[in-house]
């Protein structure tokens, strides 16, 4: 692929990330959606960047604002929504919700609802792929807030002890729930990694190419043996924690900031300069015509019976 | 027939079936080059190598986390947890992760781990190496627990956790650690879920499991002698639990004594009492009697480990009782 298609490939992913997450938005707001969505409006270069430098048959596990990743994994939309709306065609077979999408045909291991949790599937992953000699690769998405739990810690050294084929993508989006990163953490996600002796970059995080080039980089060490990597991706949340959180932690003008900040649009911009601004539009509307397609089919589908409640409990 | 000891019967079949199937490997503290704490993998590293035999950290989160990767990629991982009080741990990620992905999945991804630990219950290990935490576990839709007491078991039922496509929490008894017992020399597998009869008796039903379950046994030769002819049921499982061959029993014998080294409150005899009384209330002729271990943190010396455990006389009492002859004391 040539820098501009893999630019392009980068700004579809975003835009069909971008329309997932409002589609939920929407679909919540008028109550035809239970429970709860976190969505990662604004942090579409992270899931994009990873994500597209990954083969199906490499594995992402995510946390509760997963969508975009999973998403960008090759995740199908149908069938997240149909999870979302508590349809049987849901991939968890509508039991499971928002926080919990699982695939293998996709490398999906799982999203996780604890937050530290995503460690362990990922590691257990890649410690498979180097047993197994699959060349495949794990990465475990997790929030800035996560890097506070001891599994990361446990994750990190055991990883670079085993120079397992592994990356370690942090989401700095400034948030855990209500709080600033500034009142959670003391010194940096980067040096506890580089204290287990793992490579580790900060990087841009709405600059989706350059997500996309720590990515590659940090895969093509992977897969070569030389052990995990970990990133740490700036970025910022746009959405309050939930949707509904009425967000009176923070001011609506660093908001606003952090809104400036828009990863498609400054892909957009690129792209434009490079003289493929009349493809951007096209690419935008396909994205919110799939999505929307997806979301209609899946909102048409059975609701989950409750004889599904104790099937798949157990494996036979 | 061969005679083996209790940890020997755990080791060879851990041998077996890495011999047999090359997806199945073996991670924890110690289980590498020393061969385990308590000698468990014993000779393991040195047969199937470094790759499939593995030292971990201590971090007992992070190995249940390999373990159920590592499972849902096409590994079959044995993660040894050195005391069933680690898992506290590790429960994160056995009961959110492990126990969940099969579910969350919509049955699209297997989780064939299975979780060996030990229970350090009558052997002078106090209170966070001696508790028995079956229940914790057994409460959990999605694993599976057993607990054999005796070598037999013990091999066979490793054999069929491994081969089963659940995450399975395996425990063993360092009561019986040393334990010699008839291990049948062809391979057999002993079935996940159905309890054993080792004695049969008309007059009073004894459900234990685990390392208990000598104590039952030699309560019901006390009451031999005694004129009580005494029933014991070993469950081997507790999830799934064996129902048919508790009420089958208590049907006969119309008397139910529960003996389990976990306190009592919330405790398998809870939930063992509580299945009888709905499914056969009609064929009890006695209140349902629990011989459990006391509400208190596990202790460590002798005298006070009498006193804490349920004893053998303490189930012959508690059967006398329920057939309604004076306690022996
Ligand atoms: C173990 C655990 N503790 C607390 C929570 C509640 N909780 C949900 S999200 C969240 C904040 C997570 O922050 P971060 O890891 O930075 O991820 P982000 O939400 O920013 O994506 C918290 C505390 C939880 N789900 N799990």
């Amino acid at each position: 692929m040539s820098n501009t298609d893999t630019a392009l490939e980068l700004y579809r992913l975003m835009c069909e990330i971008r329309a997932f997450e409002e589609e939920g938005e929407r679909l919540l707001r008028a109550g035809r959606l239970a429970g709860n969505l976190h969505l990662s409006l604004g942090q579409e270069a992270v899931a994009a960047g990873v994500c597209s430098a990954l083969a199906a048959t490499d594995h992402i596990t995510t946390t509760h604002r997963g969508h975009g990743h999973c998403v960008a994994k090759g995740g199908d939309p149908e069938r997240m929504f149909a999870e979302l709306f508590g349809h049987a065609d849901g991939y968890s077979k509508g039991r499971a919700g928002s926080m919990h999408i699982a695939d293998p045909d996709s490398g999906i291991l799982g999203a996780t609802a604890i937050v530290g949790g995503s460690f362990g599937m990922a590691i257990g992953a890649a410690f498979g792929a180097q047993v197994l000699g699959t060349g495949a690769v794990a990465v475990a998405f997790f929030g800035e807030g996560a890097s506070a739990e001891g599994t990361l810690h446990e994750a990190l050294n055991l990883a670079a002890l085993w120079k397992l084929p592994m990356v370690f993508c942090c989401e700095n989006n400034q948030y855990a729930e209500m709080t600033h990163v500034r009142e959670h953490i003391s010194g940096s996600i980067r040096a506890i990694a580089a204290a287990h002796d793992l490579a580790a970059e900060e990087i841009d995080g709405n600059d989706a190419v350059a997500v996309r080039e720590a990515a590659d980089a940090a895969v093509a060490r992977a897969r070569a043996g030389e052990g995990p990597t970990l990133l740490e991706c700036m970025t910022y949340r746009w959405s309050g924690h939930y949707v509904g959180d009425p967000e009176s932690y923070r001011d609506p003008e660093e908001v606003a900031a952090g809104k400036a900040a828009d990863p498609i649009a400054l892909l957009g911009e690129r792209l434009a300069a490079g003289g493929e601004g009349e493809r951007l539009e096209e690419i935008r509307e396909a994205a919110n015509r799939r999505i929307a397609e997806a979301a209609d089919r899946a909102a048409g589908g059975q609701p989950a019976s409750p004889d599904l409640l104790l099937a798949d409990v157990y494996a036979s | 027939m061969k005679e083996l000891k209790y940890w020997r019967a755990i080791n060879e079949a851990m041998a077996e079936e890495m011999e047999r199937d090359e997806s199945v490997v073996l991670i924890g503290e110690d289980v590498g080059r020393p061969g385990g704490p308590y000698i468990a993998t014993k000779g393991l590293y040195d047969r199937f190598g470094p790759t499939r035999v593995r030292d971990t950290p201590i971090s007992e989160s992070t190995l249940i986390g390999l373990a159920t990767g590592g499972s849902m990629v096409g590994l079959r991982v044995i993660v040894e947890i050195m005391f069933l009080d680690f898992l506290t741990l590790a429960a994160d990620q056995l009961v959110n992760h492990a126990a969940k992905v099969r579910s969350v999945s919509g049955g699209a991804f297997e989780v064939p781990m299975v979780m060996r630990t030990m229970c350090g219950a009558g052997k002078n290990t106090g209170p966070q190496h001696g508790q028995s935490l079956e229940s914790w576990v057994a409460h959990i839709p999605g694993l599976k627990v057993v607990w054999p007491s005796n070598p037999a078991d013990a091999k066979g039922l490793l054999k069929a956790a491994v081969r089963d496509p659940n995450p399975v929490v395996f425990i063993e008894s360092l009561q019986l650690w040393a334990s010699r017992g008839e291990v049948p020399e062809e391979e057999t597998l002993v079935p996940i879920g159905a309890a054993a009869v080792p004695r049969e008796g008309g007059d009073v039903t004894i459900v234990s499991w685990g390392g208990a379950t000598p104590r039952a046994l030699e309560a019901a030769e006390a009451l031999d002698s005694r004129g009580v002819d005494a029933e014991v049921v070993d469950l081997r499982s507790l999830a799934p639990l064996d129902e048919e061959t508790i009420l089958g029993s208590v049907a006969k014998t119309g008397r139910l004594v529960v003996v389990h080294d976990a306190v009592r409150p919330f405790g398998g005899g809870a939930e063992i009492a509580a299945l009888v009384a709905e499914r056969r209330f009609d064929h009890l002729k006695a209140p349902v009697r629990r011989v459990t271990s006391q509400f208190a943190p596990v202790p460590f010396p002798p005298q006070l480990e009498d006193a804490y455990y349920p004893g053998t006389n303490d189930v012959v009492d508690a059967c006398l009782a329920s057939v309604g002859e004076a306690a022996a004391r």
